[in-house]
């Protein structure tokens, strides 16, 4: 199994590092070709501004939509906007998921934040019993998710923080910024 | 479920939010959105630009909190701000405008010359500059959570941002193969917590993000500073000093992505209107040269 990791800009390595420990083949991605004989892919946190201008023009919003057909996705912060269909506001966005999502909810840097989370399906798929835990920066929330996706985990005041539509996985935190790699496997299991 | 702020994983994250990616120093709100739409991963708000601060002189401070929100309420990504070495409440202030990062820059004169400030009381995280590895650990040790490579700011030449990025990662490598009981005598060598040296070595890099700065002109000298080794980089005069800011913005955030594409590389380099003009360190007088600030 190999899967791509898109490296425009954001960490990506951080990614890279957490698949490698999984045993799994990577691949940078910053060109088209470079999505061939892929099995999934992982759109990493950065800033969405950036990661879709630099996707327009190198010509991967039509090659990423294509690939979002047959394999899955999964997107951490920067990357679940970009997979979202609305981020009201203007800015090239991929439409992958069909999940309504909020920009810097949370409020700047400082209110950036640290808590465990309690994802039964992630408890199921890798069999443990722990709390995840997650690390949100100027992280974005899942306003709403369409009648197909399902919320995975949300915050105790209700605020949806990820989201699943079949091959398709939404974060608003960061996994790869932690040592547990349960969402890494998470993401594995829906590749076939 | 508890949510802690401000704990030094949120701090460095955010740094690791912004690898790959370039930030630039902006002046105005219309400075702000051209960086934005140019792809620019953060800005540094300021009130002059280094090339600037060096041409008029006089003392830099810490700019007007009025620009440094209007700033903040034109872009949505994250915005940086500079205040003097030492000059702990310039950061309370822009701690308490909420700036996303404080840079505790050289670049602006120093209020301290003995003692920088201790990053680890304040809940947002803080970037500063180094020209070797001690003295990056060094702010490490004081909390700093995200690092850069001085360079010369204002200039244009790219000759100490290369010199500085070398110093730091060739002291890493030689890291790498160093004996355990060899560290000790190291950290002492080169003035570095002893607890950073032995994390540095087992990482195999710098236990924060490190970025380039200080004399970034082109696509050429960003990609150069890339394949150095570093993590992103930092354009200041470069940009909105030079002929056509918006085309030479975005040149140089492509050039950062396909830093390894000379085929991309020389692409991006067509075409982009007069550089900034710049100033050659070789024959600078001591003085005028600002890296040496920091302790």
């Amino acid at each position: 199994m190999k899967i791509g990791v898109l490296a425009l800009q954001g960490d990506f390595a951080e990614h890279i590092i957490m698949l490698k420990s999984l045993g799994v083949e990577t691949a940078e991605v910053r060109l088209a070709e470079q999505l061939d004989g892929l099995n999934g892919l992982i759109i990493p946190g950065g800033e969405s501004t950036t990661i879709g201008k630099l996707a327009t023009d190198f010509g991967l919003m039509g090659p990423l939509r294509q690939f979002g057909q047959r394999q899955a996705v999964w997107g951490t912060c920067a990357g679940a906007i970009f997979l979202s269909k609305d981020v009201s506001r203007e800015q090239p966005l991929l439409g992958l998921m069909d999940i309504k999502v909020a920009r810097n909810a949370f409020g700047r840097q400082v209110d950036s934040f640290e808590a465990d989370l309690d994802i039964s399906e992630l408890k199921q798929a890798t069999g443990t019993d722990e709390a995840f835990h997650a690390v949100f920066i100027r992280a974005p929330i899942i306003e709403s998710v369409s009648a197909d996706a399902k919320i995975l985990a949300s915050l105790s005041d209700g605020r949806i923080v990820a989201a699943q539509q079949g091959h398709f996985l939404a974060t608003s935190f960061h996994p790869e910024l932690t040592g547990d790699s349960r969402f890494h496997q998470y993401f594995l299991s829906l590749i076939d | 479920m508890e949510q802690q702020t401000g704990t030094f994983a949120v701090k460095k994250g955010l740094a690791q939010m912004l690898k790959g990616g370039v930030i630039m120093d902006v002046v105005t709100p219309e400075h702000a959105r051209i960086a934005e739409d140019a792809g620019a991963s953060a800005v540094m708000a300021l009130e002059r630009v280094p090339a600037d601060i060096r041409a008029q002189g006089g003392v830099a401070r810490m700019s007007d909190p009025d620009l440094i929100e209007k700033i903040m309420a034109t872009v949505t990504i994250p915005v940086m701000a500079k205040c003097r070495i030492g000059h702990f409440v310039e950061a309370q202030i822009l701690e308490a405008l909420g700036v996303d990062y404080i840079d505790e820059s050289e670049v602006l004169t120093p209020a301290d010359e003995a003692h920088h400030i201790n990053k680890h009381e304040f809940k947002i995280p803080f970037v500063c500059g180094c020209r070797n590895l001690g003295e990056a650990l060094r702010r490490v040790g004081e909390g700093a959570a995200m690092i850069r490579t001085k360079g010369e700011a204002g200039t244009g030449d790219v000759v100490e941002a290369v010199r500085h990025a070398r110093a730091v990662m060739g002291a890493i490598r030689s890291l790498t193969t160093m004996a355990d009981e060899e560290l000790m005598a190291y950290a002492k060598e080169i003035g570095a917590p002893y607890e950073l040296i032995k994390e540095t070595k087992e990482l195999g890099r710098m236990p924060v993000v490190n970025f380039a700065a200080g004399g970034v002109a082109t696509p050429a000298d960003a990609a150069l500073m890339m394949q150095l080794g570093v993590d992103g980089v930092f354009v200041g005069s470069g940009i909105f000093k030079s002929g056509d800011p918006a085309r030479r913005a975005a040149a140089i955030v492509k050039a950062v992505t396909h830093y390894q594409d000379a085929s991309i590389l020389a692409e991006v380099s067509r075409d982009l209107g007069e550089p900034m003009v710049g100033r050659n360190i070789s024959t600078m007088p001591e003085v005028e040269k600002i890296a040496g600030r920091g302790w």
